[in-house]
């Protein structure tokens, strides 16, 4: 399509027959109720098909980054619930395992797992948000009160679990923050017993509906070469078949101890990268399962001399331990100084967070990241040559998160 | 122990890949040594990762060597470091992580810069990816990437005055402020 748009223009510089309609560029956001936020997109049509696509971001920008250089590494944890808010676990994961290199720090066995399972759930959350947003797209109003109720029982899991529905900060360095409150395993185990009928009817509700096949079948493919070149991760890269997923192939916290599958696909395009996250629900159930079943006992923190807090109950008898408590949640802990880049796999893609210490109770520097920010800058490549109305469902595909990739 | 075909074997990457994660890396930079001589300016291993720091005028090439024959695909991340309080000169550090799928490896590619001298050269062309990281880049510590097809910011605004992620730029910044104060106005809460 780009190409017989350029013959039209110069056909048109030369004053000779104009063969195609002149282009139009039309603005696609910030205010727009499908781009996942505000993303604004200057497209250049020819008719309804799009020649290019220019994303620009920046409307979410909240300066985390230049933030986090001011406050203990303790408060950033905080800051980074907010980057990506879909599946604030995951970038709570990332960042507490850079620490953790820096202050060579490994978690328990306990805490390990609970990392695991927390952002199995945590993906489950958020492919639920993305397929529900996406079937809302392309017309298919009631997929979204589908998966937003299954949603709802995760983030009821997690209010039960840390107290907050969307930005946890349940996981810090050096394990997770509380161990599991009492009952909590068999409501997570009802939770896995009941989705797969839901995943059922979703998937009934999906994979044989012809407003979906249309919609997505054939639409944006991705071939695996521009997905590695543009540095496309998570589902999206394995929906090109690209068998990449770093929960296997770099395996980070225990996740070698479980038994999955990586999910790809062949197809690249979006039917296949909604297909490939359904499937991953399905994986992460399997993951969460497992991880239940072998819990490990004992501590869900590390002990570790300054870098983690003191457990509550030797605050009253134990003079050192609260003086330790002051100083972790006011003056905070010295990191030694060096580099390291820790990346987990979150729902979208590579979450990965490069943290510079000098030695000081503060990150000298914290870059994170973040899948979304390339997908967006992707889109161009995958859009060009479709309609505007599939735009709609390309860029759903992708499952951007507007908060991440401002930052 | 051959490194060419190692990456493709998924079998016994429990057994190998404790031990020789890092000996693979440093393969990888005696290669990148041998290929490239004195610009390579230093390798440094730390927390478990590889870092190579190379001259500004080989960067081009180093990542096409790295990506053609060390198999290095994708550029994962690029974001710059300011070292003004910390060292002054050179004030700036353009970082790289590159992760190559075939071999299930990480590295680190810095580039020192003198603040006078604060430019890079683009490797859009190599890496597609490093498009919008370039542009941040810029955006955010004003270092100019050359030959970058698109060079505008991206977060901030374009009207937006001075790089906010330069350690001189004031945390608490409002609009008719001087950018170019050295010490912060508030303190931190």
């Amino acid at each position: 399509m780009a190409m017989t748009m350029k013959e039209g223009t110069r056909d048109r510089e030369h004053g000779t027959v104009e063969r195609n309609q002149a282009l139009m560029t039309i603005n696609m956001g910030p205010q727009h109720p499908s781009t996942h936020g505000v993303l604004r997109l200057i497209l250049t049509l020819e008719g309804e098909t799009i020649v290019d696509a220019e994303p620009v971001i920046g409307y979410l920008h909240t300066a985390i980054e230049k933030e986090a250089e001011h406050k203990t590494y303790h408060k950033v944890i905080t800051l980074n619930d907010r980057l990506d808010y879909v599946s604030g676990m995951t970038n709570n994961f990332a960042y507490c395992l850079a620490v953790e290199k820096l202050l060579g720090i490994e978690p328990p066995p306990r805490g390990q797992y609970l990392r695991v399972i927390v952002s199995e759930l945590q993906r489950i959350a958020s492919h639920l948000v993305f397929l529900g947003t996406t079937t809302l797209e392309v017309g298919i109003m009631s997929g979204f009160f589908y998966c937003f109720r299954e949603r709802e029982k995760i983030l009821d899991l997690f209010e039960a679990l840390c107290g907050a529905r969307l930005t946890y900060s349940y996981i810090i360095v050096g394990g997770v923050r509380y161990d599991l409150p009492d009952g909590w395993v068999d409501k997570c185990r009802e939770f896995l017993r009941e989705f797969p009928k839901a995943w059922q009817e979703l998937e009934e509700l999906i994979s044989k509906n012809p407003i979906w096949l249309n919609r997505t079948k054939g639409v944006g493919v991705l071939r695996a070469q521009d997905a590695i070149a543009w540095g496309v991760t998570g589902p999206s890269l394995r929906a090109s078949g690209v068998a990449w997923d770093l929960r296997k192939t770099m395996p980070y916290s225990s996740y070698d101890h479980f038994d999955f599958e990586l999910v790809t696909a062949e197809e690249g395009d979006t039917y296949a990268r909604c297909w490939v996250r359904m499937l991953e629900m399905l994986e992460s159930i399997k993951i969460v399962r497992q991880a239940l079943e072998n819990l490990p006992p004992g501590p869900v923190l590390a002990d570790h001399p300054w870098a983690t807090p003191p457990p509550k109950e030797r605050l009253d008898k134990d003079m050192e331990a609260l003086i330790r408590h002051f100083l972790f949640y006011s003056r905070g802990y010295p990191v030694p100084p060096g580099e390291a880049y820790a990346a987990v796999e979150s729902a979208r893609g590579e979450v990965g967070f490069y943290i510079v210490s000098d030695g000081s109770e503060k990150p000298y520097r914290m870059h994170m990241r973040a899948p979304s920010f390339i997908h967006v800058h992707a889109l161009p490549v995958v859009a060009k040559g479709h309609l505007i109305a599939d735009l709609v469902a390309i860029l759903a595909s992708f499952d951007p998160v507007m908060g991440e990739v401002d930052r | 122990m051959g490194d060419g075909g190692m990456g493709q074997m998924t079998q016994d990457k429990e057994a190998t890949q404790a031990i020789t994660y890092i000996d693979r890396l440093m393969q990888v930079t005696e290669r990148l040594k041998t290929h490239f001589g004195e610009a390579v300016e230093e390798v440094k291993v730390h927390n478990g990762e590889v870092t190579v720091t190379v001259r500004r005028d080989i960067l081009t090439e180093t990542m096409r060597y790295l990506r053609d024959e060390e198999r290095f695909e994708m550029l994962v991340d690029a974001t710059a470091v300011d070292y003004l309080p910390l060292r002054g000169e050179p004030r700036f550090e353009v970082v790289y992580h590159l992760l190559s799928l075939t071999h299930r490896l990480r590295l680190r590619v810095k580039v020192r810069l003198q603040s006078a001298d604060a430019w890079v050269p683009t490797v859009c062309h190599i890496y597609p990816s490093a498009n919008p990281y370039e542009r941040e880049i810029w955006d955010m510590f004003g270092i100019r990437i050359e030959g970058h097809p698109n060079l505008k910011r991206i977060l901030t605004y374009d009207e937006f005055p001075g790089h906010p992620l330069r350690k001189d730029f004031p945390l608490f910044w409002q609009p008719g402020m001087p950018v170019e104060k050295t010490e912060e106005t508030f303190e931190e809460w």
